[in-house]
C-alpha cells in the first residue's frame, strides 16, 4: 500500500486521538469507518489503473479481499507509528516523580477497592499512556518500595516478559492485563514485531531463491567481516525498474517519513557507501514521496518485484 | 631584433638563413656569406628575436577589434628595440614579459611601483580571503586570489605596462593626447625618449604580481587593446567579467555598478564604454557588432606580409614559440578580427620610402590581417588537419578563408571529410560509491575494534559529504567550509590509528579515480562507452538532446587558450575536502599513496601489439591498447595534479612572491628538502624508454600546481631544462621511421605549451640559453619498445586532456553566429537551468542495462574478477579474428585459387583483363564473409568460458562464474564482430588479391602487374646499416624486422629478375651473424620461415643450403648455436599453408622459373 503524503496525512489525523488498545483499534473501526474506509477505497479506486495492482484477471473478489488485510495491516502499523510517536513527544510528563506518585497512589487506590478491575490498563487510557509502560512505572515504584536496592532494567524487563514472576499476585494481574492489550508496546508487540520482520525476511529469501537469484545472506556476510549488512546481497546485481540493484533491505513495517529517514541515515546510505544502489521493501507501504532517491540508488518497493532484469547469456553482444 | 626583422624585409637575408639562425646557435655552412655576415653581427641578440617577433605581432595587431580573449604571448621583455638601437637596456633577471615601453618610463615608473603593487596586491586578494571564497576552479583559499589575479590578467586588458602608474582601468583613453597616442608608424628611429607608450590603457597596478621584478602573465599587447574596446564593456563575453575577476578596483566596480544601471535604465545595448573622444570612431562592443567584409584585393603590402609570416610560421614549426595552440589562437583572431579601429590618416598612408619596413604598421586594415592569417594558417594545414572534425568544418566553411586561399579552403574540406576525430565531452558520471571489499576492509585489517568501527563511521561521514555537496555546491551562496568543514574536521578528527589515516586515504583515492577519471566517466573499462551506448540509440533526437546536454552541463571553459590550472567538476570536492581537513597527517598519507600509485601507474607495462606491415588485424588489438593507455593517462594525470596540490600546499599563498633578498635563504632552505616523489628520475627513465607520451602529461599536471619558488630551484629546474629540450626537438614536420607518432607529440607540445604559460613558470624560462638547454640529450627517436612510437593518443585524448584546444573551434564558431548577425559575443551564454534532470538520463534500453549490470556486476567483485574478464575478453576476441582468417578466409583463397585455375585455362583462350578476374572472384567469394559473423560468435562461446573458469579461484560462487563466463563471451563476441563487420570483405579481398597475383606472377610476367618501382630501393637505402663497427649500427630489432619484411617484399614483388637468394645463406654471409652479440637467431629463423612462406625458396632448397653450412669452419659454440637453429627449423611441422601449397602446385620455386624465362 502507497500512499501519497496527503494521504497519509488523512489517516494520521484520524489516528491522533486513538489509545492503543485492541477495544479502541475495534472502536476506531466501528467510529471512523466511513472516513477510513472511503480514503481507502478512494485510494484503491485511483490506484486500480496503476501497474502496482494489475493483478491477473478474475481475482478481483481475491484482491479486495488482500487488499483489505493488508489495509488493516498498513493501518495498524501506521497507527502503532503514529502512536510512538506520540508516545516519545508525551514521555517525559509521565515520568516525572509527581507524576509516577500519583499514578502509584491511584494503582494502591484503584486495586485496593477491587483488584480483579482492570485498574492499570483504564488508568493508562485515562492518562493517555501505553498501558505496557503505564505498567512499567508502576512496577518500577512497586520495587522500589518493596527492595532496598533498586532493580535493574534487566530485572523489570525480565518480570514484564513473565508477570508470574512478579512477587506481588495482584500486580502481577494487572501488569499482564497492560501487556495483553497494548498492541504498540511491551514485550508482546516486540516479540510480535520480531516474529513479523523475521517472517518477511523468509519470504524475501523464498521468493529470491524461486527467482534462482543468488545472494549472501545478513549471517554469511557477518563471518565475512562485513562491517554494514543489508539482509541480502545480490552476487549477481539485477535491474528492477531500470535501477541497479545490488542489495536489498527487507522492512515489515510502513515506511513514513521518520522511520525512512532513520533508516537511511543508520542503514540504506550505509549500504549504497559499501555496496551501490539497493531496493527496500517496505511490506506495509510507504509514503510516495519518500521513493525520490531512485536515481541515486535507493528504490523503494512496497512488494517483491515483478520487474527484474537479469543479467543475459551474452549480455554485452550487440 | 627589429634589425632582423628589417633585413629580411629588405631581402638581404633568406628566411630559411634567418630561421636556422634563431633555431641553432652555431652558423652553418651553407650559408651564404653576405646573409652570415648580415647575421653574425646581430649574433647576441638571436635569442630574442621570437620573443621580439610575437610581441612585435601582438603590437602590430592592437587595432584589431577580435573575438575572444586577448592572445597573451609570455614572452620576456626582449625590448623590441627599434633599428639603430638594437638591444635596449640590458634586461634585469627576469623582466617583463613584454616590454613594449619606452625604457625610461620603465625605470622611472619602477620605483613607484612596489609600494602601489603592494596595495594593490591586498585589494585583490581581499575577496578570497574568506574562506568561502574559492572559485569553483580556483585552486585553493590562498592561491584563490592568485588565480582570480591571474584571471584576472587575461582579461582583455590594456595589461602589461610593468611600471606604469596606478590609474583606473576605465579613465577613458584620450586620443588627442599625442603623447599618450602617438600614431605607431611616425616614431623616428633611435629616439628613445620620444618612444610612443603603446595605445592602450595602463593596469591598475594591484595586477601585479612581484614586488621586486615587474612581473606580469601575458603582458604583451592583448589583441583587444584597442581604444574604445575597453574589457568592463566585454561583460557579454564569458572572458570578460566573470566572478572570478575579483581583483578589480573598487572604482572599477563602481563603474561597472554604474553601466549596469544605465543599461538597465535603457533597456538596449548601449556601448556603455566610455564616451568616446568626439570625431574618433570606436567601434562597439555590442551585439550589434558587424564584422567588415575582407577582400584579397585590397590588402595593402603583400609581400611583407608573406615574409613575416614565413617567418612566424618556421618559428611555429620549429616550436620556437611558447606555445603552438596560443599562436593558432591568435591566428585565427586575426582571421575572424571584425574590424579595424581606424587610425589617424598619417598610419593609414604609409610614406613610400618606409614601406618596406617596419615604420609603417604591419596591418593597416582588416584586408591585411586577414591575407596573413590565412597565409600562416597554410603553413600550418597539417597541425590543423589533426584538429577535430568541428573546427575543420568551421574552418573550410569559412568564408574569409575560402575568399583568401581557395586552395586551402580545398585542403581542409577534404580533410573534414576524411576526419573521424569527432570529439565531444560527455557527461560526469553519477556518484558511484566505492565497494566494501573485504580483503582489505574487515575487521582483520585494523588494529582494534575501535578502529574498525571509527573506519566505518568515517566511510558514512565521507559520502553523506559527498552526497551533500553534490547537491548544494551549485547553490548560489552555499559554501563548501561553512556546509562541511565542521563535520569533516570531526570526522578526521577521530582518525587516531595511523593504519586508520592509511584506510581512509585508500578510499579517498579511490573515489577519487572514480569520480574524476576522465570529464567523460568513460572509464575506458568493460563498457566504457556509455556515450556510444546513448549513439546507438540512434535517434537523432537523442543527439541532439545530448549536444545540448553537453552546451549545458560541459564547464563552459572560458578562459581562453591557456586557462589556469583548475579543479573542475568533482575535483573542486576533494580539492575543498583536502583543504577543509587542513590535517597534516592525512595530506601526508595521501601524498604516500599518490606517488606509490603514480609510480606503479607509470611502470604499468602497456601490452602493445607487434605493428605489422599489412596486416590491419592488429587494430583489434589496437583498440584495447589505444583504450587502456587514455585510461592510465587520465589516471596518471588526475593522481599528479593531486600531488602537486598536496604537496607544494605548504608554500603557495596569497603573498606576491617574495622579494629577490628573500629569494637566496628561501631557496637555500627549500633546495635541502628531498621531492615528494623523485619525479625527475621519473621523467629520465620515461624518455630513455621512449614513453614520453605517458610520463611528461602527467608530470606537466604536477608541475602546475608548484609554487612560485620551485622553479628556481635546482632539481627542478633541471626538468624544466629538460622539457624544454624536449619541447623542441617535438618537430611536427618531421615524420619517419621512429619518429613519434604525430598525436602524441601535438599533446606533448599542448600540455608543454601550457605549461610555460603558467604564472608560476618563470616567463624567461623558455627563451633559455641554449648551452644550458644541452646538458642532457632528449632523443624523440622511438624505439621499438617505447609508447611514443604507438599511436596511443587520438583526438578524444588530446581534447580530454587539453580543453583549451577546443577555444579555437568557440572562436570560430562565434564568428559564424556573429556575422550572421544575430549575436556578437563570443559565445552565446546559455544559462543552464535544469542539468541534474538532464544528466541523469536513464539509460532504459535493454542494451543500455544490460551494459549497465555488466558494469554493475564487478562493482562488489574483486577487482581481480574484472581484469581476469577483460583479458580473456581481449584474447578470445583476438584470436576469434586469427582464427577466422585462418579457417573461413583461408578456405575462400582456395576456392578463389581453384576457380582462378579455371578461369586461367579459359582465359588463355580468350585473353582477358586480371583487373575484371579479380572483381569477378571477390563479388563471388565476398558474400561469404557473412559467415564470419556466425563462426566468430561460436568461437567466442566456445572458448571463453573455459577460460574464464581456468583463471577464476575455485571457490567463486557458481552464480559469479557463470556471470563472468556470459560477460566474457560478450566482450570477446562484441570486440571480434565489431572488427569482422567492419574488416571482413576487406581481408578477403585483399588475400584473393594477394593469391591471385601470385598466380598471374607464376603464369608470367603480366603488364599489369609489373609496376615501375625503379625508385623503391632508394627508399630503404638509408635504413641498411652500413657495415662497419657493428655495434654502432646495430638496428633495433623491430626495424631489422621491418627492413627483412621491405626486402622480402621486394624480392616477391618488384624484382623482375632472379633473385640468387640461395647467396643469402653462403657462409660467408652467415659467417657475418657469428660477429654480432647477442646473436639474432630468431631474426634468421624469421627470414628462413618467410622465405618458405612467401615462396621465395622451397624447403628443400634452403635445406640444400645449410647442409652445404656445415662443411665451413665456425667457432665452436657458434656452429653449436647454429645446428640447433636448423634443426628447430626443419624440426617445423610443413603446415600446408595454403598460399604456400598454391606457389608450390603452381610453382615450386619462383626463383628458378625466372631464371628459366
Amino acid at each position: 500500500m502507497i500512499l501519497t503524503k496527503a494521504q497519509y496525512d488523512e489517516i494520521a489525523q484520524c489516528l491522533v486521538s486513538v489509545p492503543p488498545t485492541r477495544q479502541s483499534l475495534r472502536k476506531l473501526k466501528q467510529r471512523f469507518p466511513r472516513l477510513v474506509w472511503e480514503s481507502w477505497e478512494d485510494f484503491r479506486m485511483r490506484s486500480s489503473s496503476s501497474r502496482r495492482y494489475r493483478a491477473e484477471p478474475g481475482a478481483s473478489s481475491r484482491r479486495s479481499e488482500h487488499i483489505s488485510s493488508q489495509s488493516q495491516a498498513t493501518l495498524l502499523s501506521i497507527f502503532s507509528q503514529e502512536y510512538q510517536k506520540h508516545i516519545k513527544r508525551t514521555h517525559a510528563k509521565h515520568h516525572t516523580s509527581e507524576a509516577i506518585e500519583s499514578y502509584y497512589q491511584r494503582y494502591l487506590d484503584g486495586v485496593g477497592k477491587n483488584g480483579a478491575a482492570p485498574v492499570l490498563l483504564e488508568l493508562a487510557n485515562e492518562v493517555d499512556y501505553a498501558p505496557s509502560l503505564m505498567a512499567r512505572i508502576i512496577l518500577e515504584r512497586f520495587l522500589q518500595e518493596h527492595k532496598e536496592t533498586p532493580p535493574s532494567k534487566s530485572v523489570i524487563n525480565s518480570l514484564l516478559r513473565d508477570p508470574s514472576q512478579i512477587p506481588d499476585g495482584v500486580l502481577a494481574n494487572q501488569v499482564y492485563q497492560c501487556i495483553v492489550n497494548d498492541c504498540c508496546y511491551g514485550p508482546l508487540v516486540d516479540c510480535i514485531k520480531h516474529a513479523i520482520g523475521h517472517e518477511h525476511e523468509i519470504l524475501l529469501r523464498d521468493l529470491l531463491l524461486e527467482k534462482n537469484l543468488s545472494f549472501l545472506d545478513e549471517d554469511q556476510l557477518r563471518a565475512k567481516g562485513y562491517d554494514k549488512t543489508p539482509d541480502f546481497i545480490l552476487q549477481v546485481p539485477v535491474a528492477v525498474e531500470g535501477h541497479i540493484i545490488h542489495w536489498i533491505e527487507s522492512k515489515a513495517s510502513f515506511g513514513d517519513e521518520c522511520s525512512h529517514h532513520a533508516y537511511l541515515h543508520d542503514q540504506f546510505w550505509s549500504y549504497w557507501n559499501r555496496f551501490g544502489p539497493g531496493l527496500v521493501i517496505y511490506w506495509y507501504g510507504f509514503i510516495q514521496e519518500l521513493d525520490c532517491n531512485r536515481e541515486r540508488g535507493i528504490l523503494l518497493k512496497a512488494c517483491f518485484p515483478t520487474d527484474i532484469v537479469t543479467l543475459c547469456h551474452g549480455a554485452a553482444a550487440p | 631584433m627589429a634589425a632582423v626583422l628589417e633585413s629580411l624585409l629588405r631581402e638581404e637575408v633568406s628566411v630559411a638563413a634567418a630561421v636556422r639562425w634563431i633555431a641553432r646557435s652555431a652558423q652553418s655552412s651553407e650559408e651564404d656569406a653576405g646573409e652570415a655576415a648580415a647575421l653574425r653581427s646581430l649574433q647576441p641578440l638571436r635569442k630574442e628575436f621570437v620573443p621580439f617577433l610575437l610581441n612585435f605581432l601582438r603590437e602590430q595587431s592592437s587595432r584589431v577589434v577580435p573575438q575572444g580573449p586577448p592572445t597573451p604571448a609570455k614572452a620576456p621583455g626582449s625590448s623590441a628595440a627599434l633599428p639603430g638601437r638594437p638591444g635596449g637596456p640590458p634586461r634585469g633577471g627576469r623582466g617583463a614579459r613584454s616590454q613594449l615601453f619606452p625604457p625610461t618610463e620603465s625605470l622611472s615608473a619602477a620605483a613607484e611601483a612596489p609600494s602601489a603593487r603592494r596595495g594593490g596586491r591586498r585589494r585583490g586578494a581581499g575577496p578570497a580571503r574568506e574562506r568561502g571564497g574559492r572559485g569553483p576552479g580556483s585552486l585553493e583559499e590562498g592561491v584563490g586570489a592568485e588565480s582570480l589575479l591571474w584571471a584576472g590578467s587575461r582579461r582583455p586588458r590594456a595589461a602589461g605596462s610593468p611600471g606604469s602608474p596606478s590609474r583606473a582601468r576605465c579613465d577613458p583613453p584620450n586620443l588627442s593626447n599625442l603623447e599618450e597616442f602617438p600614431p605607431v608608424g611616425s616614431v623616428p628611429p633611435g629616439g628613445a625618449g620620444t618612444r610612443p607608450s603603446r595605445r592602450i590603457n595602463p593596469t591598475p597596478v594591484s595586477e601585479e604580481r612581484s614586488l621586486s621584478k615587474p612581473k606580469t602573465c601575458f603582458t604583451s599587447p592583448p589583441i583587444s587593446c584597442v581604444p574604445g574596446a575597453q574589457p568592463s564593456v566585454l561583460d557579454s563575453s564569458p572572458w570578460g567579467q566573470g566572478p572570478a575577476a575579483g581583483c578589480r578596483s573598487l572604482q572599477e566596480e563602481r563603474e561597472m555598478l554604474r553601466k549596469e544601471r544605465s543599461k538597465q535604465l535603457q533597456h538596449s545595448p548601449v556601448p556603455a564604454c566610455p564616451t568616446p573622444e568626439p570625431g574618433s570612431t570606436l567601434p562597439t562592443r555590442t551585439g550589434s557588432l558587424t564584422a567588415e567584409p575582407a577582400d584579397p584585393a585590397k590588402v595593402s603590402s603583400r609581400q611583407r606580409l608573406e615574409l613575416v609570416a614565413l617567418v612566424y610560421s618556421a618559428c611555429i614549426a620549429e616550436n620556437l614559440v611558447p606555445n603552438l595552440f596560443l599562436e593558432l589562437f591568435f591566428v585565427l583572431q586575426l582571421l575572424t578580427a571584425r574590424r579595424m579601429v581606424a587610425a589617424k590618416d598619417s598610419d593609414l598612408e604609409p610614406s613610400p620610402g618606409v614601406l618596406d619596413s617596419l615604420e609603417s604598421p604591419l596591418f593597416q586594415s582588416v584586408h591585411d590581417c586577414v591575407f596573413f592569417a590565412v597565409q600562416v594558417l597554410e603553413h600550418q594545414f597539417q597541425v590543423l588537419s589533426y584538429l577535430d572534425k568541428g573546427t575543420l568544418k568551421l574552418l573550410a566553411e569559412n568564408e574569409r578563408l575560402l575568399c583568401f586561399s581557395p586552395a586551402l579552403q580545398g585542403r581542409l574540406r577534404a580533410a573534414y571529410a576524411g576526419s573521424v576525430a569527432k570529439v565531444s565531452l560527455a557527461m560526469p558520471p553519477s556518484v558511484q560509491a566505492v565497494s566494501f571489499q573485504p580483503e582489505t576492509d574487515n575487521r582483520a585489517n585494523f588494529s582494534s575494534d575501535r578502529a574498525f568501527h571509527t573506519f566505518k563511521k568515517q566511510r558514512d561521514v565521507f559520502y553523506e559529504v559527498l552526497r551533500e555537496w553534490e547537491d548544494r555546491h551549485e547553490e548560489p551562496g552555499w559554501d563548501f567550509e561553512k556546509g562541511l568543514g565542521s563535520r569533516i574536521r570531526v570526522m578526521m578528527g577521530q582518525l587516531s590509528a595511523a593504519c586508520s589515516h592509511s584506510h581512509f586515504v585508500r578510499l579517498f583515492q579511490k573515489q577519487l579515480l572514480q569520480m574524476c577519471q576522465s570529464p567523460g566517466g568513460a572509464g575506458g573499462t568493460i563498457s566504457g562507452e556509455a556515450p556510444d551506448v546513448l549513439n546507438m540509440l540512434g535517434a537523432d533526437k537523442l543527439g541532439r538532446l545530448r549536444r545540448l546536454q553537453e552546451r549545458l552541463a560541459a564547464p563552459q571553459s572560458s578562459c581562453g587558450p591557456c586557462p589556469p590550472p583548475s579543479f573542475p567538476g568533482c575535483q573542486g570536492f576533494f580539492r575543498d575536502f583536502i583543504l577543509s581537513a587542513s590535517s597534516f597527517q592525512f595530506n601526508q598519507h595521501l601524498m604516500d599513496s599518490l606517488s606509490l600509485k603514480i609510480r606503479e601507474l607509470n611502470s604499468l607495462v602497456l601490452p602493445h601489439p607487434e605493428p605489422s606491415d599489412e596486416d590491419g588485424e592488429s587494430d583489434v588489438d589496437w583498440q584495447g591498447e589505444r583504450r587502456q593507455f587514455a585510461v592510465v593517462l587520465l589516471s596518471l594525470r588526475l593522481l599528479a595534479k593531486f600531488l602537486g596540490f598536496v604537496a607544494f600546499l605548504p608554500y603557495r599563498g596569497p603573498e606576491p612572491p617574495p622579494a629577490r633578498e628573500l629569494q637566496d635563504s628561501i631557496l637555500a632552505l627549500r633546495s635541502q628538502v628531498p621531492p615528494v616523489l623523485d619525479v625527475r628520475a621519473l621523467l629520465q627513465q620515461g624518455l630513455r624508454a621512449h614513453r614520453a607520451v605517458l610520463t611528461v602529461p602527467w608530470l606537466v599536471e604536477f608541475l602546475s600546481l608548484a609554487d612560485h619558488i620551485v622553479p628556481m630551484l635546482d632539481y627542478y629546474r633541471s626538468i624544466f631544462t629538460l622539457l624544454l629540450h624536449l619541447h623542441r626537438s617535438l618537430v611536427l614536420s618531421k615524420d619517419g621511421e621512429g619518429e613519434m607518432c604525430f598525436l602524441n607529440k601535438l599533446l606533448l607540445l599542448a600540455v608543454l605549451g601550457w605549461l610555460f604559460q603558467i604564472p608560476t613558470v618563470p616567463e624567461d624560462l623558455f627563451f633559455v640559453e641554449e648551452g644550458q638547454v644541452d646538458v642532457f640529450e632528449v632523443d624523440t627517436k622511438t624505439s621499438e619498445h617505447g609508447l611514443d612510437g604507438v599511436p596511443v593518443v587520438d583526438q578524444h585524448l588530446l581534447y580530454t586532456c587539453c580543453p583549451y584546444i577546443g577555444e579555437l573551434r568557440k572562436l570560430l564558431a562565434s564568428w559564424v553566429s556573429g556575422s550572421s548577425g544575430r549575436s556578437g559575443g563570443f559565445v552565446r551564454k546559455i544559462t543552464p537551468t535544469t542539468t541534474t534532470s538532464l544528466g541523469a538520463l536513464p539509460l532504459r534500453t535493454t542494451q543500455g542495462l544490460q551494459a549497465q549490470l555488466a558494469q554493475a556486476f564487478f562493482h562488489n567483485q574483486p577487482p581481480s574478477l574484472r581484469r581476469t574478464v577483460e583479458f580473456v575478453a581481449e584474447r578470445i576476441g583476438s584470436n576469434c579474428v586469427k582464427h577466422i582468417k585462418a579457417t573461413l578466409v583461408a578456405d575462400l583463397v582456395r576456392q578463389a585459387e581453384s576457380l582462378l585455375q579455371e578461369q586461367l585455362v579459359t582465359q588463355r583462350q580468350e585473353g582477358g583483363d586480371p583487373g575484371q578476374l579479380l572483381e569477378i572472384l571477390c563479388s563471388q567469394l565476398c558474400p561469404h564473409g557473412a559467415q564470419a559473423l556466425t563462426q566468430g560468435r561460436e568461437f567466442c562461446q566456445k572458448k571463453s568460458p573455459g577460460a574464464v573458469r581456468a583463471l577464476l579461484p575455485e571457490e567463486t560462487p557458481a552464480a559469479v562464474l557463470s556471470s563472468a563466463e556470459n560477460i566474457a563471451v560478450g566482450l570477446a563476441t562484441e570486440k571480434a564482430c565489431a572488427w569482422l563487420s567492419a574488416n571482413i570483405t576487406a581481408l578477403i579481398r585483399r588475400e584473393v588479391k594477394a593469391a591471385v597475383s601470385r598466380m598471374l606472377r607464376a603464369q608470367g610476367p603480366e603488364p599489369a602487374v609489373r609496376g615501375d618501382r625503379r625508385g623503391c630501393s632508394r627508399a630503404f637505402a638509408d635504413q641498411i646499416p652500413v657495415l662497419g663497427p657493428p655495434t654502432q649500427h646495430r638496428l633495433e630489432r623491430g626495424q631489422a624486422r621491418r627492413l627483412l619484411h621491405m626486402l622480402l617484399s621486394l624480392w616477391k614483388d618488384d624484382f623482375q629478375v632472379p633473385v640468387p637468394l640461395q647467396l643469402l645463406l653462403s657462409p660467408r654471409n652467415v659467417g657475418l651473424l657469428a660477429d654480432t652479440r647477442p646473436r639474432e637467431w630468431d631474426l634468421l629463423l624469421f627470414l628462413l620461415r618467410e622465405l618458405v612462406e612467401k615462396g621465395l625458396m622451397g624447403r628443400k632448397e634452403i635445406e640444400a643450403c645449410l647442409d652445404s653450412l656445415h662443411e665451413a669452419q665456425w667457432p665452436e659454440d657458434f656452429a653449436e648455436e647454429l645446428a640447433t637453429l636448423f634443426n628447430l627449423f626443419l624440426a617445423e611441422p610443413q603446415v600446408p599453408e595454403p598460399q604456400l601449397r598454391a606457389c608450390e602446385l603452381v610453382q615450386p620455386n619462383r626463383g628458378t622459373v625466372l631464371a628459366q624465362s
